[in-house]
């Protein structure tokens, strides 16, 4: 057995902890072990992003928590990551996984960053006609936080580009 | 010439003279994550499909137009740096330790002047990374973003209408961009209030790290602050935030500076120069000492407590006393003692120079 803090050495140190009836075990290596009784604090694995975005999709309505055992764990046909990667690691696989993961995705994107849709650059390729509408969207945004200024002249400026850019539609 | 130059001395683009707010903010990072279509992102990659990704972008990167604009960026493996090297690229803040491991599948694409560095198959396929002195956000956005559009002329990237630029990580996607600072807070330290700053910095959608990234303590009074959100903001929105709430902190460092010199004008002048003094005389000097009266000498300079000595020339002596660049000046292995023998030579004979 591996001591499960470092997961290099052999497991020598078998340790039981009780604490308000909850029975926790422990099995270290002689160095982690004495780590742990210098440091005096309870052992615990450690906390990274990764662990807590692992920890968001668990939660999520519809993924392998739900139903542990029922469902058979479809990989992404791309490539053929699985969910329990994403669940464990706190990484996708390809880009495709996020087609394939789909509605499941929305929740814990909109808890990460508080929403799912993106607004910024957009890469040529994806598409001149969404850059152009993005562009606007931008602009037309600018043109009502002049309105509201009473900043007319910037106003007009605004319009006079939304116009342009609108022709190029 | 490349990248064993810039191995070899510890000075670096981003420590110029004279950047906007360069008397706080070390530096301003802007660093880009995109990934290749029709490959699996780097964690699964095998060697193969990795160094098919490096040629590709290497590619990329000898397209004329890219060139024109961004200049030469010299594709590197990993594995043809020594460990002592690859470590060195991390003090420089060239590289992240991500790019440490697994380097056999690994590389960065670097310019001349070390303000652009381009990880391949770090946790994405390409991290574009703009780093300049002082705070500097925008156009260090504007650098990478030319060097993002040069590159799409080539590659094909992952990217979805709806969730951005697809990244290995569900945190980095969108944008895909993580802008931060570098900034150098000792009076807020000082005046016992960089704790409450930085809880209501937090609360902000931003992170503050120490200085080597993630899980790094703050060595030096040095902070890295750095946007949390990449999806849902455009990057205009993401850097002018960044901007203002650094802003807000420059205010508040300058009181704190301010405050200390009415009301401890002795106590901080004997603190800036008792660490002067040691820096000047000293023969044994650990690395976390050295950060120490480094970043008190900085307080110094700023409040022209110490005159002759340049900040950025600080900054240099910070990474010049890192382990990894004691170790290739050596040339060869060191004891801790002869470490921190060398560290305080190094030191000693650099503000002796002036």
């Amino acid at each position: 057995m591996l001591c499960e803090k470092c997961q290099e050495r052999p497991a020598t140190v078998h340790y039981t902890e009780i604490i308000n009836n909850k029975q926790k075990k422990m099995h270290l290596c002689e160095v982690c072990a004495g780590q742990l009784q210098a440091e005096g604090f309870n052992f615990m694995p450690q906390m990274n992003l990764h662990n807590f975005l692992a920890g968001f999709w668990n939660q999520v309505p519809g993924t392998q928590n739900f139903a542990p055992h029922t469902r058979k764990e479809a990989g992404c046909p791309a490539c053929g990551a699985p969910e329990s990667l994403l669940a464990k690691k706190g990484l996708f696989g390809c880009g495709d996984c996020y087609k394939h993961f789909g509605d499941r995705l929305e929740p814990l994107m909109r808890r990460i960053h508080g929403s799912s849709t993106h607004t910024g650059k957009v890469p040529e390729r994806a598409g001149g006609r969404a850059r152009l509408l993005r562009k606007i969207e931008t602009l037309r945004a600018r043109l009502q936080d002049a309105v509201n200024r009473e900043a007319f002249e910037e106003a007009a400026q605004l319009r006079d580009q939304i116009k342009e850019l609108e022709k190029q539609l | 010439m490349g990248i064993k130059k810039t191995v070899n001395s510890a000075r670096s683009g981003w420590m110029g003279a004279g950047a906007p707010e360069g008397d706080i903010v070390v530096s301003s990072r802007i660093r880009i994550a995109r990934n290749l279509h029709g490959y699996s992102f780097p964690h699964l990659l095998d060697r193969e499909k990795a160094e098919q990704v490096i040629h590709a972008v290497q590619l990329a990167l000898e397209n004329g137009e890219l060139v024109k604009q961004a200049g030469i960026l010299e594709m590197n493996r990993m594995a043809e740096l020594s460990p002592v090297e690859r470590q060195i690229l991390v003090e420089k803040h060239l590289i992240s330790p991500n790019l440490l491991e697994e380097h056999e599948k690994k590389a960065v694409a670097l310019r001349d002047d070390e303000l652009v560095s381009i990880m391949v198959n770090e946790e994405d396929h390409l991290r574009i990374q703009c780093l300049l002195p002082g705070l500097q956000l925008e156009k260090a956005w504007e650098m990478a973003d030319k060097i993002d559009d040069g590159l799409e002329k080539t590659l094909d990237y992952a990217f979805s209408s709806k969730y951005g630029y697809l990244t290995a990580c569900p945190t980095n996607a969108g944008t895909g961009l993580r802008a931060s600072v570098m900034l150098h807070l000792p009076g807020l330290v000082l005046v016992d209030q960089i704790r409450g700053v930085l809880a209501s910095i937090s609360k902000l959608g931003f992170t503050v790290r120490g200085l080597y990234g993630e899980g790094t303590e703050a060595l030096g009074n040095l902070f890295q602050l750095s946007n949390q959100v990449t999806l849902g903001h455009s990057e205009e929105e993401i850097i002018s935030s960044l901007n203002s709430i650094t802003g807000q902190l420059l205010a508040r460092e300058r009181e704190a500076r301010k405050a200390l010199l009415q009301q401890r004008r002795e106590q901080l002048a004997d603190r800036v120069g008792r660490s002067y003094g040691t820096l000047m005389h000293a023969h044994m000097m650990s690395s976390e000492e050295a950060m120490r009266r480094i970043s008190d000498v900085r307080l110094g300079v700023d409040l022209q407590m110490i005159t002759g000595i340049a900040p950025e020339q600080l900054t240099e002596l910070m990474v010049m006393t890192r382990p990894a660049y004691l170790l290739k000046q050596a040339q060869g292995d060191l004891s801790p003692a002869q470490r921190d023998n060398m560290r305080a030579n190094i030191i000693r004979s650099k503000l002796n120079q002036r």
